[in-house]
Order: structure tokens, then C-alpha cells, then sequence
């Protein structure tokens, strides 16, 4: 079905099932309950991780496939924000306008900082584009703030012209972003019992955007397009030997990657019409790294994953506090209770960003493929101990790449 | 000439801070092959050496004094430092006000041990895979030293004075013949710049004139035939390492005084010092050292007034810009050795 073969379509239809189920799956806890502190079926937290899974899908398809290593990536991330938001001030409210442009200048954008950083690879390559992202960073942040309104962030404001929509709603207030009249921040909430679940419209296109650049990226994965990104990340060398070009191929890859980043720049401009220079710093752009790498770079689910992993674990674990803890360890005697708070207690609240670090060089380490590659251990290791003949007849297959 | 001067000046003491890191930086890659991500942690952890020493030598007693009654007319209450009282009054305040350079020596053991630790811990186990790998994992080193260090010190610029001695400023330009007051330079941006050349020359002249470091330079160039002439080629690699690190504390402790220590300086000039490396050639020492210096010089002269009314922004972005030229036209940067990550 749609070009794809038995698996791939499984696989999608499968990832299309969670999406949008997902403020269902994500709610798993009555509201008001003690554990709910760990559903993550609110909008807000939804919208980031279908956003960041696109920015990661993108990214993995320069990295996963080719091997090079952009280090710069968020800079079409911030880029693909400030269009979109220039869109919202200077057309209309609509976001159609605004993803396009997102994506266009974005996709310009990367093919004049590939064109010139792709001319190396390996470190050099990470560093020319660091240094691109960086540039871009420093100058949203000083000269160029007529554009991108320095350290404050663009915002849309009651003077804009809007010219295909209206400067200021009927009552006065700034207009909101939407989809020819559906608003992206409308919410329909649905009472099952002691449950809440919410259905968000900005949640729902950006999942139906992050669909569409999945299936185009399995599209991609399994094209002759692919396969030669892949020969070029086992090497390059050789392929240029046979008499290939790979630069356009490599340049190809690196501008459909920014395209991906664009798209969720514009869409994160989407849910909240701001865009500041931050998003470009050196720092998200290696967010999107962890992510890629936390998933399993090279696999298809893989930055998926690894974007709802740190985006989900970022939100729950900030959110706890020593009183959570001490709650969690009541049980436990007294003096053991402290304790365990107090050795908790680092890793927890604003200490988020130890966990990741220290979950990031543990996978590094331990699983250099990511979670999916530990999901593959242990189905090898139950399908070992079930189907006991034929020890070495497991490992060749991949089911999720 | 004046203006020119003052500009060369103030390049100096950033440019001091670029060549200490990308020399360790050059050092770690050089001998081990690893690229790492860690090494502005490394100078992070070196300031915080400082920052701990000032509060280990500040660490007070209070006496109530009855003969003195604070603004509410309760007795007053007396901070002393032990040290205070351990050494005398003068002395005393002698010591701690000489903290950032007495960290040096706390500070060259620690992060010699730290460097050990690291290299034997963790890096050892990544000589054979991928240089990205190696990049992640440093990387995630990174992000991990620098929240430990948030957790016990706070996300807080923390003040480090340096000694009194060397607080003001001198005018520099009388000293050439120049009117006064108009190079006005600070003493301890002078005093980081020798104490880097002092550092980089002790490197070299290790590397030199040294039996170890002629064995380090042989390993450098064929790791293999010395080992097998039977010299234990990992054990002086890990050394190195240690040093590097140990360069890159030192010239954290230092740079405390000029800029207050907060968690995130290693990232800041982390990015800069692998574009300082890559500049000068990867794997070259003396290029390292010279393209630190250049790119220091270059900064400040970009953030001069006249040129930025001409090319506004340039003071931002004129390193990268250095950066992409130099990479785009000299493949191996400035002085990099042939076959050395050439592609």
C-alpha cells in the first residue's frame, strides 16, 4: 500500500494508530489521581513531541543515512519560526502560508550552508555547520534584530498589517493562529469518568504533518536515492571511484533535512506565534543529536522514539520536587526515606538535564544503536529462549530499520 | 597606532585562553586520536578549582564580639577565617586574597588525577570506534560535569577577585612613548597572558628537549613501530592526556579573575576552541597556539567602533567567518601536518 512493502506498511499504519491515539495512550491516569503527574495527554506536551519527532526524523535522514554529522541543524529550526512568524504578522493568521514559507526559506537556507560545508566531511563538516548555526545565532541575536527582534523574540503584535486578515479580532485582542478558522488552540475535552482526555486541532495537524514526513522518509529510506546516501555513509571513497558524483546526493539529503527542521520551526511558530534567536543556539541543535542518537540514528522509528523519550522525560522529571519524592518513599523508614530523597534528589527538578546526560553517554556506550537496538536485544533474547535451535540464524534481520 | 595597539592588547588575554585549550585539545588528539568534546568542561572544572579553594580558604567561624553592637544593638557577630586565625591577621588575608593563584597548585593535581580517570574510564574504550562516537560521548561527558558542577555551585556567575597586587589597571601606552591614558590595560590580563606563554613554552619545551616527551612525539607519528620497539606507548598517551587536562585547569584558574566562573563558560569557549584547532590544523601543536592568538587579536579588532560602522555584526561572527574560509581554501588549516584527517 502507497509504494511501501508489508512491513513498512504495518509499520506506518502502526505509528498512525498512536498518533492519533495518542491522547488517549498518553493519559493512561485518572486526573487527579497520584500518579498523574505522568500523563503526558496534555496538548502543549503532545504538540512538542509529534514537532521535535519530525525535526528528528529530518535530521536522522542526513545523519542516519550519509553519516555526516551537522552539528548546526537548529538553525533551519529558528529560521523555518522567524518565516513563519513574519508570515502570521504580514499575511493572515492562517498557518497554511506560514509552513510553506517555513519550509521554502528553510530549504533555501540549508542549500547555501550545504553547498559550501559539504565541500568536507567527518569533523570538519560539524564544525563548518556549527559555525554556520552560530553565525546565525549571533547575528538574530545583534544586527539582524529588525528582522528577528533580538533577544526579546518575534511576536506578533496588535499593529500588524495582515494584510489577507484582520489586524485585531472584533474585541481587540490579537488574533489567533489557525486552519481556515480552526483554531490551532481549541481543545474538545472528553470526560470518561475520572478521566480527561483532550483533543487538540494543533496537535492534530502537526501529527498529520509528522505522518506525512514519516511516510516520505520510509519513501526515501527504501529508494534507490537512499540506498545510494547509504553507500556514501560505508564509503564515499569507493563511490567516487565508479565515476559518481555524491555531492549532489549528499546535498540533496542535507536540503531535505533542513526542509524537516523548517517544517517544525514553523509548525512550533504554529502552536505559540513566537520565534526567538535561542532556538538557534548550538545547544538545541545538539538536542536533536541526543535525540537521534537515544532513538537509534539509521533506523526509521528510531528519532521518534528518542524525541517522546527526552521530550516526555524532560517534562515529567522537572516536574517532580523533594515532596513528590518524599511521597514515593514514604513506606520506607524515616532515616532511609531521607536518604533515598536526598540521592534522588540531583537527578530530579532542574537536575533534568544530568539524567540526560548521563542516560545520553550510557547509550553511547552500552547500545551505540539507540533504544531500538535494545528493543532488538531483548526480542532476540525471548526469541532465543523460545525458538531454542538455530543460534545463529537471529541476528541478520532488523525489523524496525 | 594607538587604537591598533589597544586592540592587539585585548586580544591578547582571549587569545592566551584559546591557544591553553586548543593546545590540550591538539595534545588529546594528537597522541590519543580522540576528538574531545569535554576538554572546555575540563577548563570549566579548572575555575571551579579556584571558586572552591576561595570558599575552602574562606570558611569561617563567628565569634560574638560584646564590645561592638551591630545596627539593632545586638552584639555583634565576627566572621573569621580560620585561616585568619590559624596564620595571623596579615597572613591570613594574605592567603586568601592570593587564592586564585595558590589554586594553581590544588588545581594541577586534581585535574591531572581527573584526566587520568577520564582517559582510563571512559576514553580508553573508544580509541577504536568512530570519530562521531567519540565526539557523543565526550559531548555527553560534557553536559554531565557541567550539571554536577550547576549542583553544587549553582547556575551563578561566582565572583573570584584576583590578588590585590594585580587589581588596577597600568598605562601601558607610557611605557612606549604613547599619551597617557590612552592604553590602559588591566595587570591580570597581563599576568594571564605571560603565565600562557609561560605554560605553552614549559608544553613545548617538554615535547622537546625531554626523553618522554621525544618518545610522546615518536608515538605521535607511528604509534605502532614504538610500541613495538617494546615502550609502553598507552601508558605515556594517558600522561598526556592527563597534562592536557591539567593545562586546560590551569588556564581556567586563571581566567576566573576575568571572567566570573558560571557552568556554562566551558561550553561558550568550547565551540570557539575547536574552531581555534581546526584553523590551525588538526594535530599541530604550533598551529593551535598561533591560530588561538590570531583569533583572539582578530575578535578584538572586529569589535573595534570604526570597523563595526562599516561591516555591523562582524564582531559576532568574525571567527566562524575566519573559520569557514580558512577550512574551505587550506584543507588542513594553517599549519596541519599532511594525512592528518584530511578528507
Amino acid at each position: 500500500m502507497f509504494g511501501l512493502t508489508k512491513k513498512d506498511t504495518l509499520l506506518l499504519i502502526v505509528v498512525a494508530i498512536l498518533t492519533m491515539a495518542a491522547p488517549f495512550l498518553l493519559n493512561p491516569f485518572p486526573s487527579g489521581s497520584a500518579m498523574a503527574q505522568f500523563n503526558a495527554g496534555y496538548p502543549d506536551l503532545m504538540q512538542r513531541f509529534v514537532i521535535y519527532g519530525l525535526f528528528a526524523i529530518g535530521f536522522n535522514l542526513l545523519f542516519g543515512l550519509t553519516g555526516y554529522l551537522s552539528f548546526g541543524h537548529a538553525a533551519f529550526l529558528g529560521v523555518g519560526s522567524y518565516s513563519a512568524v513574519w508570515m502570521f504578522k504580514l499575511l493572515s493568521m492562517n498557518v497554511i502560508p506560514a509552513i510553506i514559507l517555513s519550509v521554502i526559506v528553510a530549504a533555501l537556507f540549508s542549500l547555501l550552508i550545504g553547498f559550501i560545508s559539504l565541500r568536507r566531511s567527518g569533523i570538519y563538516f560539524s564544525i563548518l555547520t556549527l559555525a554556520f548555526a552560530q553565525m546565525s545565532f549571533n547575528l538574530a541575536y545583534s544586527v539582524l534584530t529588525p528582522i528577528t527582534n533580538g533577544e526579546t523574540g518575534l511576536q506578533i503584535t496588535l499593529d500588524d498589517p495582515r494584510i489577507l486578515g484582520v489586524s485585531r479580532t472584533e474585541s481587540g485582542g490579537i488574533p489567533v493562529t489557525n486552519l481556515f478558522g480552526a483554531e490551532m488552540r481549541s481543545t474538545y475535552e472528553m470526560h470518561v469518568g475520572s478521566w480527561l482526555f483532550q483533543f487538540n486541532t494543533g496537535y492534530y495537524l502537526c501529527a498529520v504533518l509528522m505522518l506525512l514526513g514519516f511516510y516520505l522518509s520510509i519513501r526515501i529510506f527504501r529508494s534507490p536515492f537512499g540506498m545510494m546516501l547509504r553507500a556514501v555513509k560505508s564509503n564515499q571513497n569507493r563511490l567516487r571511484y565508479t565515476g559518481l558524483n555524491t555531492k549532489p546526493y549528499t546535498l540533496a539529503a542535507f536540503v531535505i533535512s533542513g526542509m524537516y527542521a523548517g517544517l517544525a520551526g514553523g509548525l512550533l511558530a504554529c502552536m505559540d506565534p513566537l520565534a526567538g534567536a535561542e532556538r538557534m543556539q548550538w545547544t538545541a541543535s545538539g538536542e536533536v543529536v541526543l535525540m537521534t542518537i537515544l532513538g537509534g540514528a539509521g533506523t526509521l522509528l528510531g528519532p521518534v522514539l528518542g524525541a517522546g523519550f527526552i521530550k516526555y522525560f524532560e517534562n515529567i522529571f522537572s516536574k517532580i520536587n523533594d515532596t513528590i519524592l518524599h511521597q514515593w518513599f514514604s513506606a520506607l523508614p524515616d532515616g532511609l526515606e531521607d536518604a533515598m530523597v536526598f540521592l534522588v534528589h540531583p537527578f530530579i527538578g532542574k537536575g533534568w538535564s544530568l539524567t540526560l546526560g548521563i542516560t545520553f553517554m550510557l547509550v553511547v556506550i552500552f547500545l551505540p544503536g539507540g533504544l531500538i537496538e535494545g528493543g532488538q536485544r531483548i526480542g532476540r533474547l525471548f526469541r532465543r529462549r523460545t525458538a531454542k535451535p538455530a543460534p545463529d540464524s537471529a541476528p541478520s534481520s532488523t525489523p524496525a530499520e | 597606532m594607538d587604537a591598533i595597539l589597544l586592540q592587539v592588547l585585548n586580544g591578547l588575554d582571549k587569545g592566551s585562553a584559546y591557544a591553553l585549550i586548543a593546545l590540550g585539545l591538539t595534545l588529546i588528539f594528537g597522541t590519543l586520536g580522540v576528538v574531545n568534546f569535554a576538554h572546555g568542561a575540563l577548563f570549566m572544572l579548572g575555575a571551579f578549582c579556584a571558586v572552591t579553594l576561595q570558599k575552602i580558604l574562606t570558611i569561617s567561624f563567628e565569634v560574638v564580639d560584646p564590645t561592638r553592637l551591630d545596627f539593632l544593638g545586638n552584639p555583634l557577630k565576627v566572621k573569621t577565617p580560620y585561616v585568619v586565625s590559624w596564620f595571623g591577621e596579615a597572613a591570613g588575608n594574605g592567603i586568601i586574597a592570593w587564592s586564585v593563584p595558590l589554586a594553581i597548585l590544588f588545581a594541577i593535581p586534581v585535574m591531572i588525577a581527573i584526566g587520568f580517570a577520564m582517559e582510563r574510564g571512559l576514553i580508553k574504550h573508544f580509541y577504536k570506534r568512530p570519530h562521531a562516537d567519540q565526539i557523543l560521548v565526550t559531548f555527553g561527558l560534557a553536559i554531565v560535569l557541567q550539571e554536577i558542577i550547576k549542583y553544587f555551585f549553582g547556575a551563578n556567575p561566582i565572583p573570584t577577585p584576583a590578588p590585590p597586587a594585580f587589581t588596577g589597571s597600568f598605562d601601558f601606552g607610557v611605557l612606549l612613548g604613547f599619551d597617557p591614558n590612552v592604553i590602559i590595560y588591566p595587570y591580570w590580563r597581563l599576568v594571564y597572558f605571560a603565565f600562557s606563554a609561560v605554560i605553552i613554552g614549559c608544553v613545548f619545551a617538554f615535547l622537546q628537549f625531554t626523553t618522554f616527551g621525544m618518545v610522546v612525539r615518536a608515538g605521535m607519528a607511528d604509534r605502532e613501530t614504538v610500541g613495538l620497539l617494546g615502550i609502553n606507548i598507552d601508558k605515556r598517551f594517558t600522561i598526556m592526556f592527563g597534562l592536557a587536562a591539567a593545562v586546560a585547569g590551569v588556564a581556567g584558574v586563571m581566567y576566573a579573575p576575568i571572567n566570573s566562573p558560571n557552568y556554562h563558560m566551558g561550553m561558550d569557549f568550547l565551540v570557539l576552541s575547536f574552531v581555534v584547532v581546526v584553523v590551525g590544523g588538526m594535530g599541530s601543536l604550533p598551529g593551535a597556539v598561533l591560530a588561538g592568538f590570531l583569533l583572539g587579536i582578530l575578535e578584538s579588532f572586529a569589535s573595534m567602533n570604526e570597523i563595526k560602522s562599516i561591516l555591523p555584526g562582524i564582531d559576532q561572527i568574525i571567527i566562524y567567518l575566519v573559520a569557514i574560509i580558512i577550512l574551505l581554501t587550506r584543507p588542513r588549516g594553517l599549519m596541519g601536518r599532511k594525512g592528518v584527517m584530511e578528507d
